[in-house]
């Protein structure tokens, strides 16, 4: 930390692009896994622009804006403390007023505050415009799990539960997505914008996805709604994020973002009746071999047949 | 500590042992019942975290599980309720047992009267009553922690209580037990409200004008204006949540008509502007020691003062910034980002005063002069992420995550407790009537200072990364931070011997207190008076001189 910050000390500008390097470099090792980094220290990096907004709104307005306050009042208490203290300044000034400074420190932080607001609104303006929905998913939480409806490809309601550590590496997906895999994704189309309509059944719960920049409280009673674009395949995973009782840290979102090829040969077969394993099995088997999550996927399409 | 020093001090009348103790009228004795009564309850909160933090150094639930060692002595529950119960209990007691009762009851009693030169507080009986209220409060929420309910012993539905979780996910006694205990917890705050400010408004000494009151004087007056009306608020709200769980009440039951959000609005209409209680008196107090160790007047004094003032208005104002992922109207959530950011203005005034008030000062490094200083430094850290986290936009992204833990700790954990340790020190000598170890306070200082930053500021890492909080487990991918943040716990918590090593260090030495050890810098009212105060002082009232400031 001391080595970092001693670097942050240059330029304003410096410090911003070293953090955005920072931030960048995360997503480059894991590009289709939203998931959390051991160790990591930035946001989370985004799969949808509304993330990608807020990223940026935090690592290159907010971010540099608040080091340098902190740095700079440590610097001025550095500097009280080397310069006057009792040795160095024995006889104490007497003066308790300067009009002049009371103003600068009330108007300059008034600027700095309106400097964020302008992109502040602006991202939560952009988080409320959403475009013309191409697919309407309903996500309602449960104690402790999560149940997806798709009212309008007619789909019944899917039960998606964490996996536990066994089925994890059943699936042979790594250990480090235990806890946050589930055993059926919200599964959408790559580049077209998913309205997100969220409701609970008996306590509050949360459906948040670190990757889109997401976070909407599931409350028994409304219907909340929310949006997302994802920008790339890949599976992403969140966390139930209000507390909601014994299990709260056990209920995962898992979104799956698929092609709409991919999509909508899953949409068939989940409105097919009961049929072979091969139909189920099939979408997965044309489906971009880009993820390492899309090869354990074909035993998922075969329990989903299993159940309809 | 504190008769035992006072005992060979002062001729005038004591009474007995239990009269003295338990039907309480004096002052500075209920001050100090309440500083035990925090200290405690301090130790038992830490105790509380200790089990958060062993639980997540490391992925896997190990302590909230069958047969993990401490579960098998019988002090948590063995499920994930457990920690559950244990967070809840922990924010609890550490908000209402600890800096409240500190802050408020213990410095707010022992010196707001003798800062304006009264004899006593207004009703002193009353003051009485507002501590031993405190002590049931804090029975029944002991109670409530060893009591069903419903998913296993005890609350665990978190210090907000928010419903369903907190009706219909907590069937048993234990939530009717916790709301009890904030009844009673808030009418304790709101008796010694009431008690503060026609203290300060009715009895200050001839010449003590308001806008010449010790800026702490400010702090408590308005902190109690906020305890009058927030306090009510949060009454309200949970007697709706008790006739909601027991009389068939719908308040918050959206199958009878009610809104769960509604709750939210009501709780943070109250609690809001408690974050602001718990850190006021605490304002005052680094302004009172900051001057004195800079042998210096206070840069600013009616800027200092109005800003608490406009700290405690907007407080108000600015409740639902708890609540941007409810579903509120657009416009609602741009209205609370604009407000809330306001409050960072009057908030850097303070900062930059305290500042001020150092610059061109002869600074004494003292215990309670470290301890300020840390406080300016780390409350500037929680108060940025303040600023962050104002924004709806990213809130998004942080909301419920590590990072407002990391966020409230900065500014509660290690702004308002470093300001309660400020003046436990800048008061020791004044208090208990002898003088404490420098030495040990400063290793208290520094031990705490580099524990507490080990603990909360890897959590900004892990809420950025997405952790939510009040997870009993979580992936891999949080491990290492989480790891980080426990040492930092163990370090806390030698810091926390080495404090109470300073109070028995201070008990068996028994060096005799001077009446005011920290020179010509310590100008208010205490200062005058003897180590400890006389059991009755200012029975003439002092005459204050236009240049008190």
């Amino acid at each position: 930390m001391k080595a970092k910050a001693k670097g942050m000390r240059r330029l304003a500008t410096a410090l911003a692009a070293g953090l955005t390097t920072a931030a960048m470099a995360v997503p480059a090792l894991a590009q289709n896994v939203g998931k959390p980094t051991d160790g990591g220290i930035a946001l989370q990096p985004s799969a949808a622009p509304l993330k990608a907004d807020a990223i940026w709104f935090h690592d290159i307005v907010l971010l540099p804006i608040i080091t340098m306050i902190t740095l700079f009042v440590l610097g001025l208490l550095i500097w009280v403390m080397v310069r006057y203290n009792k040795r160095s300044n024995p006889v104490p000034a007497k003066f308790s007023h300067n009009t002049a400074i009371e103003v600068i420190w009330t108007l300059v932080p008034v600027l700095i505050l309106m400097v964020i607001a302008i992109f502040s609104f602006k991202l939560l303006f952009a988080y409320h415009d959403m475009p013309k929905p191409a697919l309407t998913v309903k996500a309602i939480g449960y104690q402790w799990y999560w149940g997806y409806e798709y009212p309008d490809q007619e789909i019944a309601e899917i039960t998606s539960t964490m996996l536990s550590e066994e089925e994890v590496a059943a699936k042979g997906l790594g250990s480090d997505l235990y806890r946050l895999a589930a055993s059926e994704p919200l599964v959408v189309p790559v580049n077209k914008v998913v309205r997100v309509q969220v409701t609970a059944v008996d306590v509050i719960h949360n459906f948040a996805m670190p990757a889109f920049g997401l976070k909407t409280d599931a409350v028994p009673g409304r219907l909340n709604e929310t949006w997302f674009k994802a920008d790339r395949i890949g599976t992403f995973y969140g966390q139930c994020s209000e507390l909601c009782g014994v299990k709260h840290a056990f209920m995962p979102i898992e979104i799956k973002v698929v092609s709409q090829g991919d999509f909508d040969a899953w949409v068939a077969s989940k409105k097919a009746p009961p049929a072979p394993a091969a139909t189920a099995a099939a979408p997965d088997a044309s489906a971009p071999a880009v993820t390492p999550t899309a090869a354990p996927a074909a035993p998922v399409g075969a329990a989903q047949a299993a159940k309809l | 500590m504190a008769y035992a020093a006072a005992a060979h001090d002062d001729t005038d009348h004591k009474p007995g042992f239990f009269t003295r103790w338990f039907l309480s009228t004096n002052h500075k004795d209920i001050g100090t019942l309440y500083i035990i009564f925090a200290i405690l309850a301090g130790i038992v909160g830490g105790a509380l975290s200790g089990l958060i933090r062993w639980e997540l150094a490391a992925p896997g639930v190990q302590i909230f599980a069958e047969g993990s060692s401490v579960s098998l002595m019988g002090l948590v529950e063995q499920s994930s309720h457990g920690y559950n119960a244990v967070v809840t209990a922990h924010a609890l007691i550490m908000i209402f047992f600890m800096v409240m009762p500190a802050m408020i009851g213990g410095f707010g009693n022992w010196f707001v009267p003798i800062m304006i030169g009264a004899p006593d507080m207004a009703f002193p009986r009353m003051n009485n009553i507002s501590f031993w209220l405190l002590v049931a409060a804090a029975v029944l929420l002991v109670m409530s922690m060893f009591t069903d309910g419903g998913p296993g012993i005890g609350f665990g539905g978190g210090w907000t209580i928010y419903p369903p979780l907190s009706t219909s996910g907590h069937t048993g006694p234990a939530m009717d037990l916790a709301i009890f205990a904030l009844h009673l917890a808030g009418a304790s705050s709101i008796l010694g409200a009431i008690n503060f400010i026609t203290t300060i408004f009715n009895m200050r000494a001839p010449g003590m004008t308001i806008h010449r009151m010790p800026l702490f004087v400010w702090s408590v007056l308005i902190t109690a204006f906020l305890l009058l009306l927030a306090l009510p608020v949060l009454a309200g709200a949970i007697t709706m949540l008790l006739t909601d769980r027991n009389f068939g009440t719908h308040f918050f039951d959206p199958a009878g008509g009610g809104d769960p959000v509604m709750f939210q609005h009501l709780f943070w209409f109250f609690g809001h502007p408690e974050v602001y209680i718990l850190i006021l008196p605490g304002f005052g107090m680094i302004s009172q020691i900051v001057s004195t160790f800079s042998r210096k007047p206070v840069f600013g004094y009616l800027a200092m003062a109005y800003a608490m003032v406009a700290i405690g208005f907007v407080g108000f104002l600015v409740w639902a910034h708890h609540m941007y992922t409810v579903g509120m109207g657009i416009n609602l959530r741009a209205y609370f980002v604009a407000a809330t950011m306001v409050i960072a203005v009057p908030t850097g005034v303070k900062i930059f005063s305290w500042i001020a008030t150092m610059w061109g000062g002869s600074i004494d490094f003292k215990t309670p002069m470290l301890w300020s200083i840390g406080f300016i430094f780390l409350f500037t850290v929680g108060g940025v992420t303040g600023v962050v986290l104002a924004n709806a936009g990213i809130d998004y992204s942080l909301h419920d995550t590590y990072y407002v833990v990391a966020h409230f700790h900065y500014v509660l954990s290690l702004g308002a407790v470093f300001a309660i340790f400020a003046g436990f020190y800048y008061w020791f000598e004044k208090m208990w009537g002898v003088k404490y170890n420098e030495f040990l306070g400063a290793a208290h200082f520094w031990i705490m200072f580099v524990g507490v930053n080990i603990v909360f500021f890897p959590q900004h890492f892990l809420g950025l990364q997405g952790m939510p909080r009040r997870y009993v487990d979580y992936p891999e991918g949080f491990a290492y931070w989480n790891y980080v943040s426990s040492v930092g716990y163990v370090i806390t918590v030698v810091g926390v011997v080495v404090f109470l090593a300073v109070l028995v260090e201070a008990a068996i030495r028994r060096r005799k207190a001077e009446a005011n050890p920290w020179g010509e810098g310590a100008t208010t009212l205490e200062w005058t008076l003897p180590s400890p105060p006389p059991f009755h002082q200012f029975n003439e009232p002092p005459v204050i001189g236009p240049d008190h400031h």
